[in-house]
């Protein structure tokens, strides 16, 4: 079983790193998108400037999300074929109109984007970037619903041993994807609005391009300090719906083992997941009753009954995920959001109140509060897939059954190193290349002459 | 029709579009180090499809998503088995493309040569792999009654599926040459002229092995359109031979564009109404009757695909018309 364990390792590296270019392009993308579009306004050169500093930025990071996800269309097969074989009528037309109305969208408009500066007019130009932004935003539905239907199946049967969609509508509107959507997207926005914030920052520490950095830490504060108001709500309510949707997640996710009417919520605990219990805990009373249900004296379901409910249901087997690293990195998660909220709000209140450039230490902990986002996307993507083993289609298929029965275990050996150097490498050029641009700064952009026609034959005259 | 025909149909349009659009990216990709003299020319070859390579990518991956969506057994078969190929496929593809978008974005000259570097292996083994998988589709691969693929990495190379992968290679080189005549200037066409010139003639010689190993190992000759389709391919190579060699660019352009078009309807064609033949057992074969989807899903699919390929054509095809012009040293992006 050792291509299972591989292949689980590669599965999660590969995502986890693809996911970290994902929000910022989800994010970023808007951002270019307003700022083109006050140039376009307003006439205004330094806007034009923004576009193309932040432009920059976002294109290095978009080219490592596009290349890291050719991966992840291919993997289900790789080494998940059994995956494939019995989820492909349900799975594969999401991905498919993911590819049809998002990527080619989004890679049409993005090579007009970048070439087409003197050859569309402005308004053409700010329209492909909206166009690239909207497309970017519409994948990550398509996949999210895919996602969704694996944690809570819906508009399916089962047929000759194969889930088989029977209502497309359902699939779309899965009730699961409505949370997870807005909080999956809002993430990559405060990801993209502390990308904004953490750069403006440094440049106001060292007092270079002051205008020009004031204007852009400003947008990013406004959109940044909306964005994770909304976040949290999001995140509120998506919790709230997990406790319906899926208890065990939420059990493990606060390493509840028994079934607690007012249940507290813990702030840390000792974990023993052999015993079944915790050794010991930090704990606010009531809290998760609340949290979870609006209601202090509900009851919250614990881990050991809802294994005695799977057991019932589903026949003899462990139905419990890894509770250590899903109660962790949900607390991670809230954490870094906290944090974040705390951060943004200080500064929000020093700028209102004009001190904030004296601040450098404000300054400092905006600029250095960038792995934050990261940190709470990740995070909450290991609560998402860790709470959902051992399954990988709640309650039809589960992970062991779906890998390939014809990789070897070399052969993962080979892709797992191989896509890890890869992507090693990559970071470390990507990282290059956006600090150098970052300590650039806005280049201003020499006046043009005029480029004279180009004569000769095109490809259809 | 039953749907899954239809699909078949759309998959076989789908990796024609994939072939045609990313055959002369490849071909670019192949030829930079060998047509760019200085650091500007190869910024020139690679603005050449600079604004279009990823969109022209999307057609394989819209070709893998359909796939999964109308045939998952082929999907998980197929991907499962060429395990380590597709491995080297997707390393290729990551490092070509990050290629494009980082190699101009800094001045030293090590890195830009690592990136072109690149940029080469990156568009080179695809080509190659490619031609290598076709021609193992058709040829037959081991796979069981249960679908699944039981062969290793190595029975996957094969004479015929070798020379599928240098004939595939070949005839991108010389689509990717023939794309470069049209989208460059002055010295730089003729260099790529004279590229297509000789690297046609290889093309030729293994054209035609190609063609004679598909007639003994395999059995799409009993396709009467299959094999129409395979020998107009080739009559269309000539033609665009023919047409380069007298200077006569755009014409040529459009029979290699034939050529690589036809070659794709030759071995889907002989393949139909299977996807993967089973070297074991003709019976184990995955088929458009036993690897499809619902036809719930396919209906869906169907409605979804009707509506929007010709939307993406129309788009793309407009971005294509907005960069129509010759690529000069003064407008580099990339």
């Amino acid at each position: 079983m050792e291509e299972l364990i591989l292949s689980r390792w590669q599965f999660g590296i590969t995502s986890t790193y693809h996911f970290l270019f994902v929000p910022l392009t989800l994010g970023l993308s808007l951002i270019v998108a307003i700022l083109e579009t006050i140039y376009v306004r307003t006439g205004n050169e330094m806007y034009k400037q923004q576009t193309k500093f932040w432009g920059k930025l976002f294109l290095i990071n978009f080219a490592m999300g596009v290349v890291t996800g050719i991966i992840q269309e291919f993997h289900f097969g790789m080494n998940w074929s059994e995956y494939a074989r019995f989820m492909g009528d349900i799975f594969g037309a999401p991905l498919a109109l993911e590819a049809l109305t998002a990527f080619f969208l989004e890679s049409v408009f993005i090579g007009l984007w970048i070439f087409g500066w003197d050859r569309i007019s402005k308004r053409l130009h700010a329209l492909c970037i909206w166009i690239v932004a909207f497309a970017s935003n519409l994948s990550a539905f398509w996949i999210l619903t895919a996602n969704s239907f694996m944690q809570s199946p819906v508009g399916y049967a089962i047929n000759n041993g194969r889930a088989e969609m029977t209502d497309f509508v359902a699939l779309i509107t899965n009730p699961y994807v409505f949370h997870q959507f807005p909080h999956t997207v809002l993430g990559g926005f405060v990801t993209a609005g502390f990308f904004v914030l953490s750069i403006s920052g440094y440049h106001l520490i060292r007092k270079s391009h002051q205008d020009f950095f004031r204007a852009s830490f400003k947008l990013g504060l406004v959109w940044t300090i909306v964005c994770l108001f909304l976040q949290m709500g999001s995140g509120h309510a998506y919790t709230q719906f997990i406790a319906k949707a899926q208890p065990m997640k939420l059990a493990a996710a606060e390493s509840l083992w028994e079934t607690t009417t007012s249940a507290p919520f813990a702030i840390a605990a000792v974990i023993d997941e052999q015993n079944k219990t915790n050794k010991a805990e930090l704990k606010i009373p009531v809290m998760l009753s609340i949290l979870a249900n609006n209601d202090p004296n509900s009851t919250v379901k614990g881990i050991k009954d809802l294994e005695q409910e799977y057991i019932a249901k589903y026949g003899p087997g462990n139905y419990i995920p890894p509770v250590t690293p899903v109660f962790w990195s949900f607390r991670i998660m809230v954490a870094a959001g906290s944090l974040m909220m705390l951060i943004v709000l200080a500064a929000g209140f020093l700028w209102w109140r004009g001190q904030l450039e004296n601040k450098e230490w404000m300054l400092k902990a905006v600029f250095w509060s960038l792995p934050l986002p990261y940190i709470a996307n990740s995070t909450g993507w290991f609560v998402t897939e860790g709470g959902r083993q051992p399954w990988i289609v709640v309650g039809l298929q589960q992970v062991d059954q779906a890998v390939s029965p014809s990789i070897d275990a070399i052969s993962v050996w080979i892709s797992l190193i191989g896509f890890t150097v890869i992507f090693a490498l990559l970071a470390v050029a990507g990282v290059y290349l956006m600090q150098k641009i970052v300590r650039q700064g806005p280049v201003s952009t020499p006046v043009q002459p005029n480029i004279p026609e180009v004569k000769g034959a095109s490809l259809w005259s | 029709m039953e749907l899954s025909v239809l699909w078949f149909i759309l998959l076989t349009v789908l990796f024609i579009g994939f072939f045609f659009l990313e055959g002369f990216d490849y071909g670019v990709g192949i030829l930079l180090p060998f047509l760019g003299k200085d650091d500007t020319e190869r910024r020139v070859i690679i603005n050449t499809i600079g604004p279009v390579w990823d969109g022209n990518e999307v057609w394989m991956i819209t070709a893998g998503g359909a796939m999964f969506a109308a045939f998952p057994h082929v999907y998980a078969t197929l991907f499962s088995g060429f395990y380590l190929a597709l491995f080297l496929m997707l390393f290729a593809l990551i490092v070509r493309g990050v290629a494009f978008e980082f190699r101009s974005q800094d001045e030293h000259p090590l890195w830009r040569k690592t990136w072109d570097s690149m940029i080469f292996i990156g568009s080179i083994i695809p080509a190659i792999l490619w031609g290598v998988t076709v021609t193992n589709l058709i040829q037959g691969v081991p796979i069981n009654a249960k679908m699944q693929y039981v062969g290793t990495f190595f029975d996957l190379l094969s004479p015929y599926t070798l020379v599928g992968g240098i004939a595939f290679f070949l005839v991108f080189t010389f689509h990717g040459a023939l794309y470069l005549t049209l989208k460059t200037e002055s010295d730089m066409v003729a260099r790529a002229r004279q590229a297509a010139v000789k690297v046609g003639v290889l093309t030729a010689v293994f054209c035609l092995i190609l063609v004679g190993m598909t007639y003994t190992n395999t059995n799409l000759f009993a396709s009467t359109g299959a094999g129409t389709s395979l020998l107009g391919a080739v009559v269309m190579f000539v033609g665009a031979y023919g047409a380069v060699y007298s200077k006569r660019y755009g014409l040529g352009f459009i029979l290699s564009s034939l050529t690589v078009a036809l070659t794709t309807i030759a071995f889907f064609w002989g393949l139909f109404p299977r996807l993967m033949v089973s070297s074991l057992n003709p019976a184990w074969s995955l088929t458009v009757a036993n690897s499809s989807s619902s036809h719930y899903t396919l209906t869906i699919m169907t409605i979804a695909a009707v509506a929007l390929v010709p939307i993406v054509l129309i788009y793309q095809g407009w971005v294509y018309w907005i960069f129509r012009k010759r690529v000069t040293a003064k407008d580099l992006k990339y």
